[in-house]
Parts: structure tokens; sequence; C-alpha cells
């Protein structure tokens, strides 16, 4: 091999530096923004310490700042979110590859991917106008009626609150976990089904008994990303969750999230501390994400290496 | 001899079945939901003076929200100039010239993680980065906040989309004596144009309907369009506020918003995919 003209390899030496200097742009970003983060909420730290988590007294009166209403509503809103879209995205990923015929299955595929492709804040607006007033008129009044005697479910049916927050958020998140499930189901090799099949087992009996535990980290994966998309949801939330600091047995009653109270009061606040305990709540936010983001990494990359090594 | 397969398994098979039937229904549904709801009550609000005039006070008739459709267009062009040139260029060191190596894998890593980042919280860093220095709130930060998103979406597909083209094609390149750089920007990048593209329009449909970064960046204003250095119009805090607002007739104009917004996210949304559909015959 002869060598490279010195003025090629020079252009590309610098090519190749300055193509890595962008490439570290990402990782930067994510150390800058946790800095800035805990820099600016430092002065609530210190005031609050601990108690900041478990709080939930939020009075920019008294400058009195709890986050505890805030972190339980995301939780809330999120397990709702989880609990509704999970089995739905796993069903619909189940028919999208084995039930339906191809053309079908391209179709439903695509507009199942639009759905995450509506702005948040469409989902707020159809979720305050069309979708809670549904909720106030039909949904609540029966589940009323039928489940009335747990405390979840009491209380005046106004249509917003926790429970229309958690159900607009499944539908958020459902074409994200969906798309993954279906790439995941997709690439069981077809001898393994077939195999299956081939023993008489049924359509449930071959997803559940190899199809799944086959990609079992690349659902977890999957979970995980829409987990993470419904914990800092913000536009769809802030205009149905109700917007209360206040943490209340039923899902009827209005709540709000980090990202709601984040979305609401971030302007309005001029008090220095104020400021920064919404920070501190950014903060919140920012950890729980990137810890679900990281593990839903960790399962995906598994699942990647398990295939390119195992086939 | 046929063995039957017991009524209880088939039964339970034919439940499963059922239900991922209605689960994609259901799906369908919601979309169709959402989009009729967002067509109906928005048509209503768009006439000429929607897309030409200025907003005006809630019960004063006309008006229009020309200067937030204004500020929302230069926002994600100066977020797009911004993060392309980073996305492109930090794809094909991920895709050339990293590949596996720690430091391609640490960048692929936490551009993943960005990705997956509430966009609520990259609107507080860019507050925290230019609003707060400079005192006041201004599109820059809105737009800054936006390519902050748009940089790892970018990132990601041109990694992905380099990574289809086929090595001998980079090989017959490099062997007639081309440098690197040339083969990546001339021969690499136009065997890849269609996935760049589409990484690029998928980036600008998800931004353009981003409400929550701009909410104390670019804040929102009545006044027309002239800079990114102040408080910028924007369709998508429009809607917010007038949404929240008590005047019917601002609500109305906010469906009207929420329709152009609808529409544009779509198109481009369709847009991209219909790049790499072309692509692949």
């Amino acid at each position: 091999m002869t060598k490279a003209n010195p003025a090629t390899s020079k252009g590309d030496s610098y090519f190749k530096w300055l193509t890595a200097i962008c490439s570290l742009i990402t990782p930067l970003l994510m150390a800058g923004i946790f800095l800035e983060l805990v820099a600016h909420s430092l002065p609530s730290i210190k005031k609050f310490g601990v108690g900041f988590l478990i709080s939930q007294n939020w009075n920019p009166v008294t400058e009195q700042f709890g986050g505890a209403s805030s972190i339980y509503g995301t939780i809330v809103s999120t397990l709702i979110a989880m609990v509704i879209a999970v089995p739905l995205a796993i069903a619909i990923a189940l028919f999208l590859v084995e039930l339906a015929r191809p053309g079908v299955s391209k179709v439903v595929s695509t507009m199942i991917e639009l759905l995450a492709a509506i702005p948040s804040i469409i989902y707020g607006m159809w979720g305050m106008f069309v979708f809670g007033p549904f909720m106030a008129k039909h949904v609540q009044p029966l589940l009323q009626g039928v489940l009335g005697f747990l405390p979840l479910f009491q209380g005046p049916p106004m249509g917003l609150g926790m429970l229309t927050a958690g159900i607009i958020l499944a539908f958020m998140i459902l074409p994200f976990i969906c798309a993954i499930t279906r790439d995941v189901f997709q690439l069981v090799p077809h001898v393994v089904k077939e195999s299956a099949y081939g023993m008489g087992a049924t359509t449930w009996e071959v997803t559940r008994k190899v199809t799944i535990p086959y990609g079992l980290v690349g659902i977890i994966g999957a979970l995980f990303l829409g987990l993470g998309r419904a914990l800092g949801e913000t536009m769809a939330v802030t205009f149905v969750i109700g917007n209360a600091h206040n943490i209340a047995a039923s899902l009827f009653a209005p709540g709000n999230s980090i990202a709601s109270t984040l979305a609401n009061e971030f302007t309005e606040a001029t008090d220095p501390v104020y400021i920064s305990s919404l920070m501190e709540l950014g903060l919140v936010l920012f950890i729980i994400t990137y810890l679900v983001q990281v593990g839903a990494q960790f399962m995906l990359r598994k699942l990647y290496k398990s295939w390119s090594v195992g086939l | 001899m046929k063995p039957r397969p017991p009524t209880g398994r088939r039964a339970v098979d034919l439940m499963v079945r059922g239900w991922s039937v209605v689960s994609a229904l259901l799906g369908i549904a919601v979309l169709i939901w959402i989009l009729s709801g967002v067509i109906v009550r928005g048509v209503g609000a768009l006439n000429l003076s929607f897309f030409a005039q200025l907003p005006t006070p809630p019960g004063m008739p006309g008006g229009g929200l020309a200067n937030a459709i204004l500020g929302t267009l230069a926002m994600t062009v100066a977020a797009t100039l911004m993060s392309v040139p980073i996305g492109l260029l930090s794809g094909i060191y991920l895709a050339e010239f990293g590949q596996d190596s720690r430091v391609a894998d640490n960048s692929r890593f936490s551009a993943n993680v960005l990705m997956g980042m509430p966009s609520i919280i990259i609107g507080v860093f860019a507050y925290t980065l230019v609003v707060l220095p400079l005192g006041h709130f201004s599109g820059y930060a809105g737009a800054l906040a936006l390519a902050i998103l748009m940089i790892p979406v970018v990132t990601r597909t041109t990694e992905d989309m380099l990574r289809l083209v086929p090595n001998t094609l980079r090989e017959s390149a490099l062997a007639l004596g081309a440098p690197r750089w040339k083969v990546t920007l001339t021969v690499v990048f136009r065997a890849a144009k269609g996935g760049l593209i589409t990484g690029i329009l998928l980036a600008v449909a998800r931004v353009s309907g981003e409400t929550a970064p701009l909410l104390f960046t670019a804040l929102n204003s009545p006044y027309w369009f002239k800079s990114l250095s102040g408080p910028t119009p924007n369709l998508t805090v429009t809607i917010f506020n007038y949404a929240m607002s008590p005047y019917e007739d601002w609500q109305r104009m906010a469906w009207g918003a929420s329709l152009v917004i609808t529409a544009g996210v779509l198109a481009f949304t369709l847009l991209a995919r219909l790049v790499v559909r072309e692509r692949k015959l």
C-alpha cells in the first residue's frame, strides 16, 4: 500500500476532527443540562433539603415550596398511562405482525405511527374541549356507577383530572411502545415460530411462549421508552390534569405533574426561591427520565447484541 | 385423522385475536377522533385575515395570527440551520470514523437519551443559558431549545442512513484516490440522500409542533415579528394562551392555529415517509 498524498491526509484529519467535535456536542449538552439544573436548584435544595420531596406545601406567598404533589402526579398519571397503553400496544403489535394481511398491516401501522406525530398541544386541545367533556358525560358516571365504592372513583365527574390525563398519555405513548414491540415480533426468526405452530400451538400460545420470551428484553426496552415519554409529557397533561397542588385519592380529582407545574408557573415566578424550587422540580424530572432512558438503552442494546451474535 | 384442538385453548386464542383487532381499531378511532375534531373546529376560524392580520383583543371581530405563523417559521428555520450541520457531521463521525469506539458509543448513547428527554427540560436549559443572562425572553432562546431537540434526531438518522451505504462504494471511490472527506460528502452522501432528507424532515416535523420548550424562552407576542432578539410570536404558545382564556373567539382562533400546526406537522411527516418509499423503488 502506498502512502497517501500528504495534502489529502491533512484534509482528512481536519475533517475527522471536525466531525468528532460535533459528535461530542450531545454528551456535552447532557452534562450541561444536568449541571445547569443543579446550579440553579441549589438555593432551594439548601433551604428545603429533603423535605422538598415529601412536603406538599406549595405556597408562593409564604415562599414555602414542596414538590410532593407534582412528583406524585407525575408518577400516578404515568402509571395510569402504562396500565392502559401496554396491553393495547402489545395487542396492536400482535395484530400487525401475526394477524393482518401485509397491505392492511402497513396502513394500520402508518396510522398508529401518526398518533406519535400529532403534537402534544393538539392532544391538549382535544383533551380539554373534546375528550374531557366526553369523560364527564359518559365514562366517569359509568365508572362511578360500577366501581363507585372505591375511593379511586369518587368525587364529582368534572372530566378533567388525573384519570383523563393518564388516558390521553396512554394514547400518546402507545405508538412508541407499539413500534418497537412490532419490530421485536418481526425479528423473531420464522423457523422458531413455525416450529411452534407445527406442534399445533395457537397464535396466542406462540406469542406468549415463543415470541414474547424471545424478544423480552426488547419489549422491556420499549416499555421503558414509553415510560420515559409519559413522565415528561407537558402540554397535553397541562391542559387536562386540572392544575391543583393537591394529592387526592380519587382519580377524578384535579392534580398536577412536574411538567405541568413548570409549564404553568415558570413565567410567573419572579422570586429567586420560587424559580429555584421550579428548577429543583426540573432536576427531579431530569433524574427520573435519565434513569428510565438509561434502562431503555441498556435493554435495547442487549437485545441487538444478543441477536447479532445469536443468529 | 385430524386432532381437534381443545376448545378452551381455542377460545383463549380467539379472545386474544379479538382483543388485538379491537385494540388496533381503537388506536385508529382515536387518531380519526382527534383529527376530525381539529378539522371540524379549526376550519371555521380559517380565512384570509387569519393568515394576514395581527391578533385582535377579545370581542373584536376579525384579526389573525399572521405574526405567530411568521415567528414559528422563523424559529423553526433558525433551529434547522443550527442543528442540521451539527447533526450531519456528528452522524458522519459515528458512521464513518468513530464506529464502535468508546467516544462514538458515548455520543450515540447520549443522543438516544437526549432524544427521550422531556422537551420542557430543554426549555428550562435554554432559559438558564440565554434568557437569564440576557434578562429578557428571546426568540433565539426558543430556536436554541428547538435546535437541541433536533440535533440527536438528525445525528441518529444520519448515522443509520450512512451505515446502509455499501462499503464497496466507499472503497471504489477511495481506490480512485479521492480523500475520505470527499468520498463522504460526495459519494456516500449522494447514495444516502433520501434517508438524510427524511431524517431532517422528521426532526423539523417533531419540533414545529413543540410548545413546552418555547413557553419561557420565546414566550409570545401580539405584535409583528421583527427579529428573534425579543419575545417572539408563535403559534403553539398562542394556542396554549388562547385555549386557556375564557373568550370564545380566542378559543376559536386556537382551534384555527391547531389545524394549521397539525396540517403542517402531518404534511412533513408524510413527506418524510414518501421520500423513503421513493428511495426503495
